[in-house]
This record gives structure tokens, C-alpha cells and sequence, in this order.
């Protein structure tokens, strides 16, 4: 049942990605859909391998639920994972609204690297701690995600709006930040490749170093270490010596991580750039020109009206519900939580911006961003690098 | 208070910017612009809008102000991240004063210093909070029931200044009665309500969508009061139990009514070989748990004891308490929430130095130690005195720490036929003591026993009926407001022609894709969205 869960999710991520040359032809081709009702065969090609690879993709979830006999959504792999599916299905569920294939084309390399992202963690079924034997967990989280994976959306759609709306001709703030989204995506797949590289050639060294407390540990790098831990011994023969090492309060394994990430990403950029000739957000312009900008405003606008009750109901009250279950206290301002409640916040402020301040168009766009980048920081860094009661045990 | 009787014959209250009825323009700086009309809340008059004298008309328009508003929801974003920097005071597990510095450094000592250690409890977060409740009821209050009137007193045929300035706006000049007809059916067909006076025409729905934010408002202001409640004293118990096993102990806060019987603590872990699937996992994390449990019984006190009395106690339920399975009675639940396994007793045995020959043993417990213990034949043990917790104090006397037998120790006098005054022996963990010289027999430690203590927590929390209901009303209100949206459309004989004008509340893409279906396979001209065409005019330009 495992193995048959691992090929069914290996069989949606490959169709997820041809849909994506497909999402490409419906907008090369010149009847491309200016928000008429109508999508061409290539569009139609492209949605049709996005629900396969998403019913695969269920059957991934299902089979996996089979063989552990708990809803995968426990550790940082299965949960990412389901993310990156739920943000398939919301855009299936947009698309049938507003008939965009250009969203398409714009949400699904997200969720490529969403699920690539995953796949790097850990990948076993692991066993429930008594404190996440509860089926409200599995509402909790399943509920959230969905909520996260809609909001998500309005963030797809506000970067289809910035890069059809900021001017490129000259480089200014906008562009500047615009390409700075456009890295830190770039900057995911150089996490992806990197991690992949150093795991297939199986690298490993080992460190003996002395952590904040004074004991001595050993620590084992997956990684060549450019940045070693406090006063580190390198054990291994052969492995590389890291070039700074850094105080004991700070995690030298994950920042050595981080720094490959962005080695990679760097590199990646560069090459894109060199490709290109180009600002990334100018090269796709083309892409976006026959769109409408108030169409894709109201995409945008209309997944955070539709993803913030549904990311109120999961990430605050199932969420107060189980935590009242399993902790004894409805909230207690764990970090997780407290993120959540900054998201909700945000989404909050978003909503009334709009309504009452009219922030409609460009800022609004902008607005989700900045949510999709706090949706991003609660389920990445707040789950690895601020510990908590939620945290995962990802590496 | 002065009115405004409009040219249509309605009366509309001072400060009202648009008529109730009719529409017009009843502002005269809002007469002056000839762009599309500001619709929010109607134009109807809002006490915010309308005074500004008073202190208490100050504090309302403040609090009424939208802007305001987001600006405390962000402040509060802020704050509430400033929080998750470091760990919160209860999560540490030694004193702040300590802890923050030496996990820290400097930046740890400056974030204890500045009070951030416990920022969801401090006084100027619990303010921001209260402020957001302040303010939702203000603007709630200010706009809910303006635009309650006006959208009640709406009438079908609209001023013309009113229709034209709206954003979707069109007209045509040919056109014949079953045209009208047919985008009449049409609506109906796409659910509108449709009222018709003089042969002009209004098509609604969705209007109750506009109460949605008031709804949801109504449920966060629920929801706070509720989270208030927990400051009246007797509202909110949480308090820790431990219990050991085979023990009954009194659940504090419950008026000396309830006891628990702790019969027995329960650790499961994973076993890989039996739970296969896991066995990847288990392997890399070493051991998981898979169950923490205390098999208890429940006693209720049936009568009033005399002080010193033991309570006479009937049994009430017995329970399995387990992580996410509460036992709960009469408002209380009692939660498993931690354990930790205590030494319960000790056995040594007498043991005659010079052959080292045992004479026999004895088991001392640790909560309850006898004084004296009988091994026969003139052998007998006294526990002169017992240290549960043992330390050397300031003076360095002994003494003991708690009474907690983490660290037991114990003077001893060891009587045997040799020596039938008895011997004296200091013995603690790892160390004996003669102090009066040597000793002909030793007390010789044979083995330990432990017993688990369950950690509950005992919870009553009367104010949770209130964070529910908050909770539910909330979700009706956003659901209601952000599902649905308020759509209509005017089409109206005005100069021999048809106009139609179309507002909504949101997604004007939908409602004009709705208009165009509407008027399909008629010769009435498409109404135009007059925001856009004026942005493609500057696009263009
Ligand atoms: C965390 C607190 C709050 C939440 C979650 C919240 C939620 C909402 C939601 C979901 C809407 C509907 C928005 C839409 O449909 O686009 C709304 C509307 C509104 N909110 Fe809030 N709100 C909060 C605080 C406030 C505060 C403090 C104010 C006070 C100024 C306020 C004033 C308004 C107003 C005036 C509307 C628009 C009503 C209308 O135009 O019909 N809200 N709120």
C-alpha cells in the first residue's frame, strides 16, 4: 500500500508538470481567453491533466491514510504535501469559476515546488504521539490547509496582476521586489536541487562540537558544512572544513542548509538571467498580456473572500477545538497559533483595506503577496526554526 | 434635529448624503463632483460622519473610523509576532530572570526586560484587544442601522443623477416591450426579487449578505467578552494533580466534593516489530509513545465529615484518562497531562559487616515509613530519622528539600544481641556515615521499587459557552458576507429610453457577466462599467 502511495504521488507530480507546457500553449495560441467562457484545446489539455494528476494525487492521500491507519497529514512531508494538493484542488475550483487557464500557468509550478519542497523531509510513515490521536487533529489540519491553499490563490492571481501592471521598461522599487519574489521561488528549487544532489551522492560527515549547555555532541551534516557548529571537530575523513562556525544558541546544520539553498538559488538565478536577458517578472510580461487587470483583481480578491472563512473555521476554531482536547486549554499562544492568528489578522486587515480604504488593484495585489509570504513563514520557519508544541520533527 | 425632506417626498434624517428613497444627491460637496457616487452604506447618514463636537462624538467618530480599526488589527499583528520570538514565560522551565540571559545573551536579557517574556498577558496587549472589542461595537453601531433604514426605505424609481452615476451604466432607445419581458423572466430565472412600480424596474438579491459583517462583528464581540469572563474569580479553574498510584487525592476547586483514585499509570510506546508500518520511523526517532493513561476512579464526598474525620466517599464513575480523552463531571474535566515515576520504597537488609552475613531484610516505604521494624531474634532497625529529600543545608546540617522522596536518607539504629544498645548509621544514597565510631553491622541496600504519579490537570471553564457561541455567529457572519454579495439592478424608463444601472457589494466581473446573460437575445445595449472605461481612457491616454 506504501509503495503503491509513493508511485501515485510520483505520478501526479509528473502530469502536474506537463500540464504546466500545456498551460503554456493556451496562452501562446491567439484565440487566448480575454475572461470569455471559453478555453482552447491546449487549455483544455492542461485542466484535464491537472484533475488526473490531482485525482492521483487523492489516491496518493487515500492509500497512504490505508497503510498508516491516520490521515497523512502528521509530519513536515505529509502535510507540505497535502498543501501542495490543496492548492491544486482550490485552483481547480477557481478555475471552474472564472475559466483562467493563465492561473493555471501561474499556480502550478508553485505547487510543483510545494510538493518538491516536501519531498525532501523525511518521507516514512510515522506514528502518532498520544497528543495527535485525535480525529479533530486531522479536521484541524486538513481544514487549514485547504484555507491556506485558497488564500493562495489570490496570491497566484496578484502576481499574475504585478507582473502584467509594474511598468519594466524601468527598474524601480516595484520591480526590484517583484524580483525578489521571483528569486525566492527560484530559491526553493535550489533548495530542492541541492538537497537532492548531496542525497543521491549519500554525503555525510560528522561533527563533534559543544552545545549551549556545555555538553559535548556529535552532529551529522547531509551536506558539505560552510558553516560548522560551535567549536566543531570534524570527525570525518575527507569532509569538508566548514569556513566559519557560529555561536551555540544558533542551529549551524540549518543555517548551513539555508546557505546551500541559496547557493543554489543564486546560481539558478544567474543562469535564468544569463538565459534571458532579462528581469524573470519581464520575461513572463508577454505572458500576461491579453488578461485584464480588474479580471485578475477579482480573482485575487474573490479566493480571500472564499479562503478566509474556511481558513477561520480550520486554523482558529477546529484548531481551539482539538487544542482544548488535547492540551487542556483552548489557546495558549504557541507560536503555531500565534501565527495563525497573525494570518487571520492580516487577511482581516486585507479585507477591510479594501472594502472601506479601496485599496483595490496594485496595492491589493501586493496585499497578497504579503500573505502568501506569512502563510509561507508559519508552515517553514515557525514548524523548523521556532520550536513549539507544533513542531514537526523535520531536520 | 433638523431633516431633509428630499424633492421626491421622502423625509431622510440630517447628514444623509444620498436620498433613502429616491437617490439624489442630497450633499452639495457630493452634488459637485460629477463622478460615480461614493455608495458605501447608501449614502445614508452616519452619526460619525454627521457630528463632531462633543468629546463623545470625538471617541465615537475615532472608534467608528475603519481606518482606526485596521490600524489597531495591525498593531495588534505586530505585537502578537514580537511574541514568537522568543519562547513565551510558559514555556520556560526555570526562572525568566535566568532563563532569558543565559539562553540568550543580551538580546535575551533585553526581551525579558522589556516585558515581551509574557506579552499576551501584559497589560497594553490585553488593551489593544479591548480596543478592537471597543471599536467594533462603535462602527458596527454607527453604520448598521443607517444602512438598515435606507435599504428599507429604497423605492424602485430612482432620481436620474442617481442612476447615471452609477458605475455599470447603460442606455438604449430601441426597444419593445417583450425585450423588458424577457430580461424580466431572466432575472427571475437568476433568483432576483423584483419590484415594479410605473413600469421601472428594480432586481435584487442577495441583500442579507449585507448584515454578514455586523453578524460576524456581533460574534467577536461575543467571543471577547467571553475571553473577559475568565477574569471573574470561579469562572476559569486550572489547576495541576498529581496523583500516585493507588492513591485518592482531593480535585482542588471543586468545594472538597470530588476525589480521584489514581489506580494505575499507563506508557505504551510504539513496538516496531509489532507496528510494521512504522518501523522506518521508529527506528529514526529511537522511541515514540503511543499512549500516556491513568485508569482512575471518580469519588463524590456523601456527607459532611467533622474536621479530622476521614469523608465518607461513594464511587461516582471509574475512567480511563488519556491525551485528548478528558474525564469530565459536573462542569470540571480532569486531563492527563504529564507523569513522573517517584521512588516508593527501599529494602536493605541487616548485614553483619565482619562476615557479611544478611540477618534479614526490611522494605521501608518512602511516604510512610514505620518507626520501628522487627527482625526477630533480637534484631531490630529504627529509623531515628528520614530525609525524603535530602540536602546538607546552610549550616550544613542535614535536611530535607521537600517531601518528595527524590533523594532519600535516613539515620538508622541498628539493635542486634551484640549490641542491644543499638548502633548508629547515616545512610543516604551512595553514602553511609558512622558518626560514633565503627560499626559492627551495616544496613546494605538491596533494591528500589518505584510507583508512577499522574500529572492532571484539572479544568472548569464556565465561560466557554460564550467563546462557542462567538465562534458560530462569527463563522455565520463571514460566510454570509464573503458567499454571497448584494447585486441589483435598476432598469427604468426615463426620456423615452431604457436605462439600466447595476450595483453590487463586490465582484462587479460576476454581476456584469450576470447583466449580459440577462439581456441576452434582446436589443437592449450592454451597460458599461464606467470605472473601467475612465481607467482605459488613462491606460490609453
Ligand atoms: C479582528 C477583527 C475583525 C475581523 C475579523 C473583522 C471581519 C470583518 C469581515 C470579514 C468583514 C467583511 C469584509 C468583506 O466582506 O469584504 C468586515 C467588514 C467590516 N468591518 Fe470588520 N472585522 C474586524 C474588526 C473590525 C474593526 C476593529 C472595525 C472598526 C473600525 C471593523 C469595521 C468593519 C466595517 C466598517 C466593515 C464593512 C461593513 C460594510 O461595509 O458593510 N472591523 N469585518
Amino acid at each position: 500500500m506504501a509503495g503503491l502511495s509513493s508511485n501515485l504521488l510520483f505520478i501526479a507530480f509528473i502530469l502536474y508538470l506537463v500540464s504546466i507546457l500545456f498551460y503554456g500553449g493556451s496562452i501562446k495560441e491567439k484565440r487566448a481567453n480575454q475572461g470569455k467562457r471559453e478555453t482552447n484545446k491546449w487549455g483544455k489539455i492542461a485542466v484535464s491533466l491537472t484533475i488526473i494528476g490531482f485525482i492521483a494525487q487523492l489516491g496518493y492521500f487515500i492509500t497512504r491514510w490505508i497503510a498508516a491507519k491516520h490521515a497523512p497529514v502528521s509530519n513536515m512531508f505529509e502535510f507540505t504535501t497535502f498543501f501542495g494538493m490543496a492548492l491544486v484542488g482550490a485552483f481547480i475550483v477557481i478555475y471552474f469559476i472564472y475559466r483562467t487557464t493563465l492561473l493555471g500557468l501561474f499556480t502550478m509550478p508553485v505547487a510543483i515546488l510545494i510538493i518538491a519542497y516536501a519531498s525532501m523531509f523525511p518521507r516514512e510513515i510515522t506514528p502518532l504521539i498520544p497528543a495527535l490521536q485525535s480525529y479533530w487533529l486531522h479536521i484541524h489540519v486538513t481544514t487549514a490547509a485547504i484555507g491556506e491553499a485558497i488564500l493562495a490563490i489570490s496570491f497566484a492571481a496578484g502576481l499574475i496582476y504585478l507582473v502584467k501592471g509594474i511598468d519594466q521598461s524601468t527598474r524601480s522599487k516595484k520591480t526590484f521586489w517583484l524580483e525578489v519574489i521571483m528569486f525566492s521561488l527560484v530559491a526553493v528549487l535550489g533548495f530542492v536541487a541541492v538537497s537532492s544532489i548531496f542525497s543521491a551522492a549519500d554525503y555525510h560527515e560528522e561533527f563533534s562540537w559543544v552545545d549551549k549547555h556545555d555538553n559535548e555532541a556529535t552532529l551529522d551534516y547531509s551536506m558539505p558544512a560552510l558553516i560548522g557548529p560551535h567549536e566543531g571537530q570534524l570527525l570525518t575523513e575527507g569532509g569538508l572544513n566548514p569556513l566559519v562556525s557560529v555561536p551555540a544558541f544558533i542551529n549551524a546544520k540549518k543555517l548551513n542548509t539555508v546557505v546551500w539553498s541559496l547557493i543554489g538559488g543564486i546560481v539558478l538565478y544567474v543562469i535564468i538571467r544569463l538565459v534571458l536577458r532579462k528581469r524573470i517578472s519581464a520575461a513572463l510580461q508577454p505572458l500576461v498580456k491579453n488578461i485584464k487587470l480588474d479580471f485578475v483583481d477579482e480573482i485575487s480578491y474573490r479566493s480571500v473572500l472564499i479562503g478566509f472563512p474556511v481558513f477561520t473555521l480550520g486554523a482558529l476554531i477546529f484548531a481551539m477545538i482539538w487544542a482544548h482536547m488535547a492540551w487542556s486549554r483552548f489557546w495558549g499562544w504557541d507560536p503555531k497559533e500565534v501565527w495563525a492568528l497573525i494570518t487571520w489578522l492580516f487577511y482581516a486587515a486585507f479585507l477591510h483595506l479594501r472594502l472601506s480604504k479601496g485599496w483595490h488593484g496594485e496595492k491589493s495585489a501586493w496585499l497578497a503577496v504579503v500573505g502568501f509570504v506569512i502563510i509561507m513563514f508559519n508552515l517553514v520557519a515557525v514548524n523548523l526554526v521556532i520550536a513549539g508544541l507544533h513542531s514537526y520533527a523535520g531536520s | 434635529m433638523e431633516q431633509v425632506k428630499c424633492e421626491c417626498g421622502h423625509v431622510n434624517p440630517h447628514g444623509t448624503v444620498l436620498c433613502e428613497a429616491c437617490g439624489k444627491v442630497l450633499d452639495e460637496q457630493e452634488e459637485k463632483k460629477s463622478q460615480l457616487l461614493d455608495m458605501r452604506y447608501e449614502g445614508s447618514a452616519r452619526r460619525s460622519q454627521t457630528y463632531n463636537k462633543t468629546i463623545v462624538d470625538k471617541i465615537w467618530n475615532f472608534f467608528s473610523s475603519v481606518k482606526v480599526g485596521v490600524w489597531l488589527i495591525v498593531l495588534t499583528l505586530i505585537a502578537s509576532i514580537l511574541g514568537t520570538i522568543l519562547p513565551q514565560e510558559m514555556y520556560i522551565n526555570l526562572p525568566p530572570e535566568v532563563y532569558y540571559e543565559q539562553e540568550y545573551g543580551w538580546f535575551g536579557k533585553m526581551y525579558y526586560q522589556l516585558g515581551f517574556h509574557d506579552l499576551y498577558g501584559s497589560w497594553w496587549y490585553l488593551l489593544l484587544i479591548a480596543m478592537i472589542g471597543v471599536s467594533l461595537v462603535i462602527c458596527s453601531l454607527d453604520r448598521v442601522i443607517p444602512l438598515y433604514k435606507a435599504l428599507k426605505a429604497q423605492r424602485v424609481t430612482r432620481n436620474e443623477g442617481f442612476l447615471k452615476r452609477q458605475r455599470v451604466f447603460g442606455t438604449t432607445s430601441n426597444f419593445s416591450d417583450h425585450d423588458l419581458k424577457l430580461v424580466k423572466e431572466h432575472l427571475k430565472a437568476k433568483r432576483y426579487q423584483i419590484r415594479e412600480e410605473n413600469g421601472d424596474l428594480l432586481a435584487e438579491k442577495g441583500r442579507f449578505s449585507r448584515w454578514g459583517p455586523y453578524v460576524n462583528h456581533i460574534g467577536l464581540i461575543i467571543f471577547l467578552f467571553g475571553g473577559m469572563l475568565r477574569f471573574i474569580p470561579g469562572m476559569y479553574v486550572n489547576e495541576d494533580l498529581w496523583v500516585r498510584e493507588g492513591e485518592t487525592a482531593l480535585v482542588p476547586e471543586t468545594g472538597e466534593q470530588f476525589y480521584l483514585k489514581n489506580n494505575q499509570f499507563i506508557l505504551q510506546t510504539y513496538d516496531k516489530n509489532k507496528d510494521k508500518t512504522f518501523e522506518e520511523a521508529i527506528e529514526r526517532a529511537g522511541q515514540v509513545v503511543k499512549n500516556y493513561q491513568s485508569n482512575v476512579e471518580l469519588y463524590q464526598k456523601k456527607s459532611e465529615s467533622l474536621p479530622g474525620e476521614e469523608p465518607k466517599l461513594e464511587k461516582v464513575k471509574e475512567y480511563k484518562v488519556r491525551v485528548n480523552h478528558p474525564l469530565t463531571f459536573d462542569g470540571y474535566s480532569i486531563f492527563q497531562s504529564s507523569y513522573r515515576s517517584e521512588l516508593n520504597s527501599m529494602t536493605f537488609s541487616l548485614t553483619n559487616k565482619q562476615t557479611n552475613q544478611s540477618v534479614g531484610d526490611l522494605t521501608i516505604s518512602l511516604v510512610n515509613p514505620k518507626s520501628h521494624y522487627d527482625l526477630g531474634n533480637g534484631y531490630s532497625v529504627e529509623i531515628i530519622e528520614y530525609f525524603p529529600d535530602f540536602e546538607f543545608d546552610k549550616n550544613k546540617e542535614p535536611s530535607t528539600k521537600s517531601r518528595v522522596p527524590n533523594n532519600p536518607a535516613f539515620v538508622f539504629r541498628m539493635i542486634s544481641p551484640e549490641k542491644p544498645e543499638g548502633e548508629t548509621s547515616f545512610v543516604a544514597i551512595k553514602q553511609t556515615i558512622e558518626p560514633f565510631g565503627e560499626n559492627t553491622y551495616k544496613m546494605s541496600f538491596k533494591g528500589i521499587e518505584t510507583k508512577n504519579v499522574s500529572g492532571f490537570t484539572v479544568r472548569k471553564d464556565s465561560s466557554l459557552w460564550a467563546i462557542i457561541l462567538g465562534g458560530i455567529i462569527f463563522m455565520i457572519g463571514v460566510v454570509q458576507g464573503a458567499y454571497w454579495n448584494h447585486r441589483r439592478i435598476w432598469i427604468q424608463r426615463k426620456n423615452g429610453q431604457v436605462w439600466i444601472a447595476a450595483h453590487t457589494n463586490k465582484n462587479w466581473y460576476g454581476l456584469k457577466q450576470e447583466i449580459e446573460a440577462c439581456i441576452e437575445n434582446t436589443e437592449l445595449n450592454i451597460p458599461v462599467d464606467q470605472l473601467q472605461a475612465e481607467k482605459e481612457e488613462q491606460e490609453g491616454a
